[in-house]
């Protein structure tokens, strides 16, 4: 990562544009069934997970905007706002453990795979349960109970859908990485 | 350049208005409409930009699937809150209107009027946003978000996001059939536990992929020292003739007739009950 200088780097404007072309994908023609109606896992939150992990909350952050915004666009006509943010402030805060989960280096212990699942259901939590549905409430006037019942189908669903397809990705991501004490001084 | 959006060139003035423009009307009409609720303001908006699409010479086949969609997504939407919150209404306006029923399932005219508000809501943007996918050729999209007052780098990336669209999903094509001839089943006649492992099967792939991308058109851009200057220039950059100025003109004053309603009406609810 070059260019400190003007803070946004190249590498992060390219991994926020490709980031959220993936994600926009993965959430539009993916789609695992879990076997109720209309549920389906969005594998694009695993995705997220993994952008945001290697480069940080700010990439996280708008390829959720981004990604989201446009599927929403495409699909409906116009972006539902409030989860919009919601996706948002998830790429947030998942980027927020890069520096811990150290990625790049090819090192990820079970015990910090578990913290990074503690952490993405906390976050899946505050972002579902508590932002997706205040925000439906301030901004679209919805009725609380349909909310809330929404976003916490959602929490679930995306935890788990996190769980399984973002800790996959990591782990994959970690075994093509060589490792930062493969190589030693003579 | 791609096709994602339904753009195609058409003789039309909505087409020939630039891009930033219509990114700002759409904004402020689609921003005021989400605030407001005042069913008289919303039914003119949604006249208007009906209107608006006539104009644009968009045929009904192009937008027939969004507009299945937002149907669908109403309708899950309005049961949903008729069942979880009959009496939302009530609460909502002050008064109370028994039409029919009794105990929780009472229906009250607060309810329907509500949840007559909440349908307009959610196809008025309908019209707008069609207009500004199908008249705007994508890569105004970025010059326009940097005019208005977007940051560059941001702007170039959302650049990206629509330049790189078509090929990540010819990469996800590719990969998915790929992988369906080695035997992996995807379609609707497997089994969940086999579809899922289908998915991940093309997700990876498409994932590493997708990261050698980056590091590639990273280097590239390095190469070419984006990122050196303060400001950039932009290929689709246009400027501003009288049309979208008027435009940007008709949208704000539509905005501020609403932000007036919102001080006449003492809020965001238009209440015929009082």
């Amino acid at each position: 990562m070059t260019n400190k200088n003007s803070g946004f780097s190249v590498k992060a404007v390219v991994a926020t544009g490709i980031g959220a072309a993936v994600f926009f994908v993965l959430m539009k023609f993916i789609a695992i069934p879990t076997g109720v109606p209309n549920t389906t896992i969005n594998v694009a939150e695993g995705w997220l997970a993994l952008i945001a992990g290697l480069f940080g909350p700010v990439v996280g952050l708008l390829v959720g905007f981004i990604g989201h915004t446009l599927n929403d666009a495409v699909t409906y006509g116009s972006p539902w706002w409030s989860w919009v943010i919601a996706d948002a402030i998830f790429g947030l805060l998942l980027g927020l453990g890069k520096k811990y989960l150290a990625l790049e280096y090819g090192d990820l212990s079970t015990k910090k795979l578990i913290q990074f699942n503690i952490w993405q259901a906390i976050s899946n939590v505050i972002v579902w349960f508590v932002i997706a549905p205040i925000g439906d409430i301030l901004i679209y006037k919805e009725a609380a109970q349909k909310v809330f019942l929404q976003g916490g189908v959602t929490a679930v669903v995306n935890t788990i859908s996190v769980a399984i397809i973002g800790s996959l990705l990591l782990v994959a991501y970690v075994k093509s990485r060589p490792k930062k004490s493969s190589l030693r001084s003579e | 350049m791609n096709n994602l959006f339904g753009y195609k060139q058409r003789d039309t003035w909505l087409n020939r208005a630039t891009g930033t423009a219509k990114l700002i009307g759409f904004l402020t009409l689609t921003t005021i409409g989400m605030i407001s609720y005042d069913t008289r303001f919303l039914i003119v908006l949604s006249l208007l930009s009906v209107l608006l699409m006539k104009t644009a010479k968009i045929q009904y086949q192009e937008y027939a699937l969004m507009l299945k969609f937002v149907l669908f997504f109403a309708i899950i939407n309005l049961v949903m809150i008729t069942i979880l919150a009959p009496q939302y209404g009530v609460r909502l306006y002050g008064t109370n209107h028994v039409l029919f029923g009794s105990g929780y399932w009472t229906i009250t005219e607060e309810q329907l009027f509500y949840e007559f508000n909440l349908l307009i809501k959610y196809f008025f943007s309908l019209p707008l946003a069609i207009i500004l996918l199908f008249t705007t050729n994508p890569s105004e999209f970025a010059a326009g978000l940097n005019k208005i007052g977007v940051p560059y780098k941001i702007a170039y990336a959302f650049a990206i996001t629509l330049r790189y669209i078509p090929d990540v999903q010819s990469d996800y094509r590719t990969i998915s059939l790929a992988q369906q001839a080695r035997g992996y089943e995807i379609s609707k006649k497997a089994s969940i536990l086999a579809r899922s492992r289908g998915a991940v099967q093309i997700i990876m792939p498409l994932v590493f992929t997708s990261l050698n991308r980056i590091d590639t058109i990273s280097q590239a851009m390095e190469l070419r020292r984006f990122g050196r200057e303060k400001q950039r220039s932009w290929y689709q950059e246009q400027v501003f003739s009288r049309l979208d100025i008027l435009i940007i003109v008709g949208s704000i004053i539509v905005g501020f007739l609403g932000i007036t309603l919102l001080f006449v009406n003492n809020g965001r609810l238009y209440n015929p009950f009082k």
